[in-house]
């Protein structure tokens, strides 16, 4: 255990009765001598009793700040009221708030620095040795242990009746079944039906009209400008609430925008799912699934703040860089008699992050038609 | 530094004819329930060893503590925010006193969030402690793993300990992310977006994996009461424990340190744990904890009112993750978009790899470094004094090259930043850092390997010729020399006490050895090359000597000349030696001239 020596035989660099038979350091005395522990130098402290007089008195009175503040921090408690604000440079916050923090932060800072200066000033500051011990265990240790291991082994008869240990082993490793089919009903299987039921599939469908994202606005295709962006969400999406609202709306977000269709460039396949050049896009980032919303109106790029990932909304949402792999989505649109725009069909590819078992083989690529 | 002080051993101590020593009142007030604790628990028994044990001193030291304070800090306002938090995703319409909100529909966990930050008085501040104090206990465990890399601490007998620090720290990661996605508000559910994402690239099963954490499609109404149980119960009992295992076994081996007149392998030199430590680590833990709330009362983090509630369709420009995450973060905006479309599979590489990829490389080479080194060196001694990194060079280039890439992941994590900060290209900056990634490790491990041989230089300049003095003179034939005085003998020891590692040829075609055995054996000694071919030999007892007796004329002073080896050089009025002067007889001399 702690066996605290004068260190008279330190300088020697030997460890002399640590009592351990395994050698440390079996490597070649260092080249330089230990010259042994530097004679211990006294502080102002040690030797003027007016200095140590001077510290105790540093840190009482450390001390004796803190009861103060403690009851300042109650009276800020009652006392202050939750209204009031604090305007001062970097500070903008409610005054309460700042004092507690301010009463309660000095008070241990006070606390923590007057017991380092006592122990810096005051306390003894003789440095001690202690002798280290090899962390293996003494041979005597280790042949007691294996001895006796093996004789509590065969007076449990497991090497002689080996099928008690093996069934054992085995008991146990089943018991492996019942722990994971416990955690089967952590979420729903995602089975092929079901995610066509779930992350396949958005609320969007043919006639669904498109609405401001905030107001449920219904956008009518004359109200757009060119270079304007809408953000904004299928007319169904006010009937789902809560969390059901949550899970569509985190797919079904989109964004409508009118560029010159004589700048744009749309391929022949989706001619007949714009009006005029307003198109419409899926606002979910096709890499981990931020809603996409800086846009550039000049070159009609869309920039995804989380990632950066940018894409070209005048050329079918195409990736023209960041770490996203796909275009956006597009949703095919057109518009009713009455003027505003409406789905012609859901989304023709899953929206969102990738995922495994995504077939992503009808995504529109760069040079499709 | 001090002469050790007397203390009573056990072989010294006669216990039985020890006179009853006089009790201060304050032991014999205490002395009866102190008896009484005895009689049930043997406290005398088990406080014996620790109440005297030795802890070495120095600054760096304290970065573990702080660690460990802020964890503790973390404990306590846990607890008061746990008071009034619901971890629930169910929706209510909020009415609190915060107007910019009213009438908005939000999570009940954001309600109560918002709640304790403005109607709970003191609430805001413990909030922003609690937040401070995660993020102090992340920097703090990743500088301490930093000292301890660069000191070879982890080396044998420390190498599980290392491992029991690279599990904290993995789990002090996942923790704070959990902590940061209980409010709910628009900054956290757009991390939980992206987690999301990150599962879901996961090849073969991440869907399987998304569906099980979020109990269904995203973002569903039961991840955050899920995360709340990860973050308050899970991971809590998880870290105390490996703490509880690491600061166990720096009890049982005993803190290292750094070497110095009077250390060596074999003792541990410092100040006992009671009173010194006591008052020490105790201030220390308040002056932590006081700094955290002076933080959390006058620095705002994470102003959740002002990002609104979480809305799938909405995201903040210039949104962040907590600092710790960040390199994480980088990797995934620096790759390249790579997917594979594999009939009708999709791979997503473009999030599987910078996601899962960058924690696993890094937690993997630092978990594995102390053993590879191991395998390097062939070393099966236990070491206790810690390495100055200069005398590792390889190893502290590595460190750095490793920091290096942390960091450039970590800028890459702010891209969009750097480039509105320092008005660049966000493109050129995502292209540079995709190349610098890779390049600037390379740079900045040469350039360490290189600093850390001239430091080496520099230390052996010292030992075989002295320290600069400043003065010039000139010899009768006019040349000019600068006077060098001899180190004292101290600091001589105290650059040489390293271990040096041997720089291995080729092993030969052997019977013993297997072509197996053989082409391992081969790789290893290559590897002991490229490690230790460069790094400068301390000079032997032989060098020194001869450098004090033939020392070249301007390199020593006054008697050095004389040809007298012992104590050549000292006790000639220059500072170096006056304190060793004290030791008196063998203490005295000069380094070069000390021969046993």
């Amino acid at each position: 255990m702690s066996e605290l020596e004068r260190s008279a035989s330190a300088g020697d660099g030997h460890a002399t009765g640590t009592g351990t038979e395994v050698d440390l350091h079996p490597e070649p005395q260092y080249p330089v001598n230990d010259p042994g522990h530097p004679e211990h130098l006294p502080r102002l402290t040690d030797v003027d009793e007016k200095a140590a007089d001077r510290a105790t008195r540093q840190v009482a009175t450390m001390f004796g700040i803190v009861p103060v503040l403690a009851i300042g921090f109650a009276v800020t408690y009652f006392a202050v009221p939750e209204t009031a604000y604090i305007d001062f440079g970097f500070l903008h916050v409610g005054l309460q708030h700042t004092l507690l923090g301010v009463t309660a932060g000095l008070a241990l800072l006070l606390i923590g620095i007057g017991a380092v200066q006592w122990a810096r000033q005051l306390m003894d500051d003789h440095e001690m040795v202690d002798y280290r011990h090899s962390a293996a265990s003494d041979r005597d240790d280790r042949e007691y242990v294996v001895t006796e291991l093996q004789k509590g082994t065969e007076e449990s008869k497991i090497t002689r009746r080996k099928v008690l240990g093996r069934s054992l082993a085995g008991a146990l490793v089943a018991m492996g079944i019942p722990l994971v089919v416990s955690f089967a009903d952590l979420g729903p299987w995602p089975t092929k039906r079901r995610r066509a039921a779930t992350i396949e599939t958005t609320i969007w469908a043919e006639g669904v009209r498109l609405v401001n994202d905030i107001t449920y606005v219904p956008i009518k295709a004359s109200d757009l400008e060119i270079g304007q962006l809408v953000n904004g969400q299928p007319e169904n999406l006010k009937d789902l609430e809560g969390t059901e609202l949550l899970q569509a709306k985190a797919k079904s977000s989109i964004i409508v925008v009118r560029m010159n269709p004589n700048t744009i460039q749309i391929p022949a396949s989706r001619q007949d799912w714009q009006v005029g050049g307003i198109l419409c896009y899926s606002k979910i980032c096709t890499h981990v699934g931020c809603p996409i919303s800086l846009w550039e109106q000049q070159t009609h790029h869309l920039l995804c703040p989380c990632h950066q990932s940018t894409f070209d909304l005048g050329n079918s949402g195409l990736v023209v860089f960041g770490p996203a792999a796909r275009a956006l989505p597009q949703l095919p649109i057109t518009v009713d008699n009455e003027g505003y725009l409406v789905a012609r069909s859901g989304f023709t590819v899953p929206v969102g992050p990738s995922y495994f078992e995504r077939d992503s083989r009808n995504d529109f690529k760069e040079g499709d038609n | 530094m001090a002469r050790p002080a007397a203390t009573v051993t056990e072989a010294t101590a006669t216990r039985a004819e020890t006179p009853k020593p006089e009790l201060g009142p304050v032991f014999k007030r205490a002395a009866a329930p102190a008896d009484y604790l005895d009689q049930r628990l043997g406290v005398a028994k088990l406080s014996r060893p620790f109440i005297r044990k030795v802890f070495p001193d120095h600054w760096s030291f304290l970065l573990g503590e702080i660690a460990l304070y802020s964890f503790v800090v973390l404990l306590l306002t846990g607890v008061f925010l746990t008071i009034w938090y619901k971890p629930s995703m169910a929706e209510v319409e909020y009415e609190g006193t915060y107007q910019l909100l009213h009438g908005l529909s939000m999570s009940q966990s954001y309600e109560s969030t918002l709640h304790l930050s403005f109607d709970i008085r003191g609430g805001l501040l413990v909030r922003q402690i609690h937040h401070w104090a995660a993020m102090l206990f992340l920097a703090a465990m990743l500088a301490h793993s930093l000292r301890v890399f660069f000191t070879g601490a982890f080396r044998k007998p420390r190498e599980l300990n290392w491992l029991l620090g690279v599990a904290l720290i993995a789990t002090g990661l996942i923790e704070g992310f959990a902590g940061y996605s209980l409010p709910d508000d628009l900054l956290s559910g757009t991390g939980l977006r992206f987690v999301d994402g990150l599962i879901r690239s996961i090849p073969l099963i991440g869907t399987w994996a998304e569906f099980f954490v979020f109990g269904g499609e995203f973002p569903g109404d039961i991840i955050v009461a899920r995360l709340y149980m990860v973050h308050i119960l899970l991971l809590p009992a998880i870290i105390l424990g490996l703490i509880a295992a690491h600061l166990a076994l720096v009890v049982y081996l005993k803190h290292t340190q750094f070497p110095g007149p009077g250390r060596n392998e074999t003792n541990v030199v410092g100040y006992p744990v009671f009173p010194v430590y006591m008052a020490k680590a105790g201030g220390f833990f308040f002056i932590v904890f006081g700094v955290l709330v002076l933080m959390g009362g006058l620095m705002q983090i994470n102003p959740v009112w002002t990002y609104g509630p979480y809305n799938p369709a909405q995201v903040t420009a210039g949104s962040q993750p907590d600092w710790y995450m960040g390199f994480v973060e980088g990797a995934i905006r620096i790759m390249p978009n790579w997917e594979s479309h594999i009939g009708g599979t999709t791979w997503s590489w473009n999030v599987a790899i910078p996601g899962l990829g960058t924690m696993g490389l890094f937690f993997g080479v630092m978990a594995l470094y102390p053993f590879i080194e191991a395998w390097v060196t062939k070393d099966k001694a236990e070491h206790h004094i810690l390495e100055r990194p200069r005398n590792n060079p390889t190893r502290t280039a590595f460190g750095i090259a490793a920091m290096t890439w942390y960091g450039m992941l970590w800028i890459g994590g702010g891209n969009d930043l750097v480039a509105t900060q320092f008005h660049v290209s966000l493109n050129a900056v995502t292209y540079i850092l995709r190349v610098a990634v890779f390049a600037a490790p390379v740079l900045a491990f040469i350039i360490t390997k290189r600093i850390c041989i001239g430091l080496q230089r520099s230390d052996e300049e010292r030992l075989l010729h002295g320290a600069e003095t400043g003065i010039i003179e000139r010899d009768p034939s006019g040349a000019y020399t600068e006077r060098h005085n001899p180190i004292s003998q101290g600091e001589a020891y105290t650059l040489t006490q390293h271990r040096e590692y041997a720089a291995l040829m080729p092993a030969e075609a052997d019977d013993d050895l297997s072509d197996g055995q053989l082409r391992r054996e081969n790789l290893r000694r290559r590897a002991s090359r490229f490690y230790f071919i460069d790094t400068l030999r301390k000079p032997t007892r032989a060098e020194l000597e001869a450098a004090a007796h033939h020392g070249d004329d301007h390199d020593s002073i006054g008697d050095g000349h004389d040809g007298n080896g012992h104590n050549g050089h000292n006790g000639n009025g220059n500072g170096h030696h006056s304190i060793e002067a004290g030791r008196g007889a063998e203490g005295a001399g000069a380094v070069p001239s000390q021969t046993q």
